[in-house]
């Protein structure tokens, strides 16, 4: 394929974006001690939530934004940004789905998002969606049968100060890096769980979460906390697309596992990428970490990547319990102008600790993508084990993948492996499949799902299924 | 139902079919048999639509069709279907899965709506084990440490689950043991029909013996230099190419 016919076709439009009005008592922009009060304030929380914020806030004054990441963009005025705006209300919205962007609702359709829980996705005053009011009511209840704490952060700090005091920053701290700084003390929104010793939770924490929460924050924290023998499944974001007024996000989250407990985390990211020339899109500074605090727990993360117009990225885990295991599921794909600096820190501090990395990335346009992985295995380490797979998928001539390993083993009883490839979408694979009668784009979407079948099958289910559909609505157009 | 006329290909500026010209009828298998270089899976690979090759003078049509202005999918949905000599590897992409996707294309080709599962799977079931190949084939990636014979069988059987009405096989006994070509061959000779033709690339007369063609063309620098029947490959058998090259030249 002609490389000049390729960069035509791989030119595609963020057809799914839509821009709504945001109406809200938004506080001029800037950041100062008063900025972080008027937050705490107007979030109702106590004296010591505003200590720890402002704390957070004096230690960010003196750091400086990370420049080692292989990424390209202007320098962020971080006075420019404006850290608070009330919670929309639901007469702002629209009251039926006759008034949302039937092109969204066509999004909607080609990601296979269920009925009832379009409406609630695309804003729809909640009032007006009878099904998704009824579906959380059920939810709640058995979640409430269960033990199980599912609130916001918000609520968590005002109703559960111990438990918030007990693990809030300590698998972040709030001087971690730069991004976590500044989220620590302006963030505004965000998730808490907290499952009892010996409860599994009774169910995916993502259906409940996708209809209640799907006007995300700027500054999101969430903090999941599984005590002994606990398990929770939990699923951030959305297949849908979303698109924000804030230019600039930095999410923290931070997960805790204490003795034979599993958290399983998975996220599917589809923030506006920006226009053609990369405008406009969502910066997205996230710092993630899991603490395998216990011994023999387990944490595993799985992302989808797709959105975004700059993604750093690297969700960890500190493997400090003795036998306890960290894995990292990673797809990202970037299109356009696109860039992406992702992967995972893999830490073992306690005996027998095993972690296990794959990674797909995927560039197509003029995107680049990196991926960036630290497997440190510390010296009380001993057998410990890691496994890293990380593959790169071209799509093109114009887009760029990096791979950037860094391993610390202090430890001589540890195993390391590290596997990695860089492939171009094969003309022979697409004419293969052509030739059987497959048209391209399809062709072109059986082999990009068939390199991220090992990350997809980790995904809850339901959620498989709209993975693969929005890898297909992302990559639409990147080939002719 | 396929007519070649006096095609003219180059690949990378150089030119290597110089005015080739072919019918094929329906019912007919044909051999394209010559030395290597010769320019036999070009021809395979021209009408297919691959990338690569410049048509710059000459015509194919099938079934009165245009095939040049053709895309390759729709060459495929059309019905000709090119079984490669190196099938390549999708890793992840189930081979049932490449299965149900062709066979649904040329469904949705023709007006018809997706194949039933369990219609699929009784087709399919029957499909392998003509080609004597075990069901955990289907699971598998396409073509993914597949043996060079279980690559061939894979192809044939790709042609038995989408009935081409032309199919082409490119060098489709190279790499084969005898017990694998007889399986290939049986796959093919079932594949023979009143109402289709047949393509066969092959730079060994051996093949012949187990799938007999009606016509045998010689195809030297370009062009088809001699054509006869199944004799003609026998003699070539014995005689080597040389002889029909110098008869060119002369």
């Amino acid at each position: 394929m002609a490389s000049q016919e390729m960069e035509q076709l791989v030119r595609r439009e963020y057809k799914e974006g839509f821009v709504t009005d945001i109406e809200s008592d938004t506080i001029p922009p800037g950041l100062d001690e008063g900025t972080i009060a008027f937050i705490s304030q107007k979030k109702g929380e106590p004296e010591w939530m505003l200590e720890w914020r402002l704390k957070a806030y004096h230690q960010w004054l003196k750091m400086t934004p990370p420049s080692w990441a292989h990424l390209d963009y202007p320098a962020i005025d971080y006075q420019a940004i404006s850290y608070f705006s009330a919670p929309k209300r639901p007469e702002d919205g629209p009251q039926s789905l006759d008034e949302v962007d039937p092109k969204l609702l066509e999004t909607y359709e080609k990601l296979g998002i269920p009925l009832h829980e379009r409406a609630a996705l695309a804003g729809v005053a909640v009032d007006a969606v009878f099904d998704s009011v009824s579906v959380t009511t059920t939810f709640k209840e058995k979640l409430g049968e269960a033990g199980v704490i599912f609130c916001s952060i918000s609520e968590a700090i005002r109703d559960y100060p111990e438990l918030i005091k007990q693990y809030l920053g300590t698998v972040v701290p709030v001087a971690d890096n730069y991004f976590a700084a500044l989220n620590s003390a302006v963030f505004t929104d965000g998730s808490f769980v907290f499952v009892p010793e010996g409860v599994t939770c009774p169910m995916e924490l993502s259906t409940y979460f996708r209809i209640n929460a799907a006007n995300t924050g700027q500054f999101e924290r969430t903090l999941i906390i599984c005590e002994s023998r606990a398990q929770v499944s939990y699923l951030e974001g959305c297949t849908a697309p979303q698109r924000d007024e804030n230019q600039l996000h930095a999410a923290v989250v931070e997960l805790v596992a204490l003795e034979d407990a599993y958290i399983k985390y998975s996220t599917v990211q589809n923030w506006y990428p920006g226009d053609e020339d990369g405008k406009g899109g969502i910066y997205n500074f996230v710092t993630k970490r899991g603490d395998c605090r216990g011994d023999r727990s387990r944490i595993s993360w799985t992302q989808v990547e797709t959105g975004s117009a700059i993604t750093w990225k690297y969700p960890s885990c500190v493997l400090r319990g003795k036998d306890s295991i960290g894995e990292f599921y990673s797809v990202a794909v970037t299109n356009g102008r696109q860039q992406a600096d992702t992967g995972t820190k893999m830490i073992h501090i306690g005996e027998g600790t095993r972690s296990y990395i794959v990674s797909k990335g995927i560039s197509a346009g003029r995107s680049n993508q990196s991926y960036r992985g630290l497997v440190k295995i510390g010296p009380r380490a001993k057998g410990a084990r890691n496994f890293t797979q990380c593959d790169s998928l071209l799509i093109g001539d114009q887009c760029g993948a990096h791979t950037f390993p860094y391993q610390e083993i202090g430890n001589s009883t540890a195993t390391v492996e590290h596997e990695a490839t860089t492939s171009k979408i094969g003309e022979d694979q697409l004419f293969y499949c052509q030739s059987r009668g497959i048209s391209e784009e399809d062709a072109v979407s059986m082999i990009v799902n068939g390199f991220c079948k090992d990350v997809f099958q980790e995904l809850p289910m339901e959620f498989a299924v709209e993975a693969e559909a929005l890898l297909n609505v992302t990559l639409e157009g990147a080939v002719g | 139902m396929l007519e070649v006329k006096d095609l003219h290909v180059t690949v990378e500026g150089k030119e290597i079919l110089k005015g080739l010209s072919l019918t094929v009828k329906a019912g007919e298998v044909h051999a394209i048999m010559g030395p290597n270089g010769a320019g036999k899976s070009t021809l395979s690979a021209v009408i297919a639509g691959k990338e690569g090759y410049e048509v710059t003078s000459g015509t194919i049509t099938f079934e009165g069709q245009d095939v040049l202005e053709m895309e390759i999918e729709e060459r495929a949905l059309a019905g000709m279907l090119l079984g490669f000599q190196y099938p390549v590897e999708i890793p992840g992409v189930k081979n049932i899965y490449l299965l149900k996707a062709a066979l649904n294309a040329q469904r949705a080709a023709n007006g018809q709506a997706d194949i039933p599962a369990p219609e699929f799977m009784k087709l399919i079931k029957s499909k392998i084990a003509e080609m004597k190949m075990d069901a955990s084939f289907l699971q598998r990636a396409v073509n993914e440490g597949f043996s060079g014979g279980e690559k061939k069988r894979n192809e044939i059987l790709q042609m038995l689950v989408l009935q081409p009405k032309l199919a082409m096989l490119d060098e489709i006994d190279s790499g084969l043991d005898i017990d694998a070509m007889r399986i290939v061959a049986d796959g093919v000779n079932s594949l023979r029909a009143a109402d289709r033709g047949i393509l066969l690339v092959t730079h060994y007369q051996r093949l012949l013996d187990y799938i007999i063609p009606d016509h045998v063309h010689v195809l030297v620098d370009g062009r088809i230099a001699k054509s006869g029947d199944k004799e003609l490959a026998k003699e070539l058998e014995s005689r080597g190419y040389d002889w029909v090259v110098e008869e060119t030249a002369a």
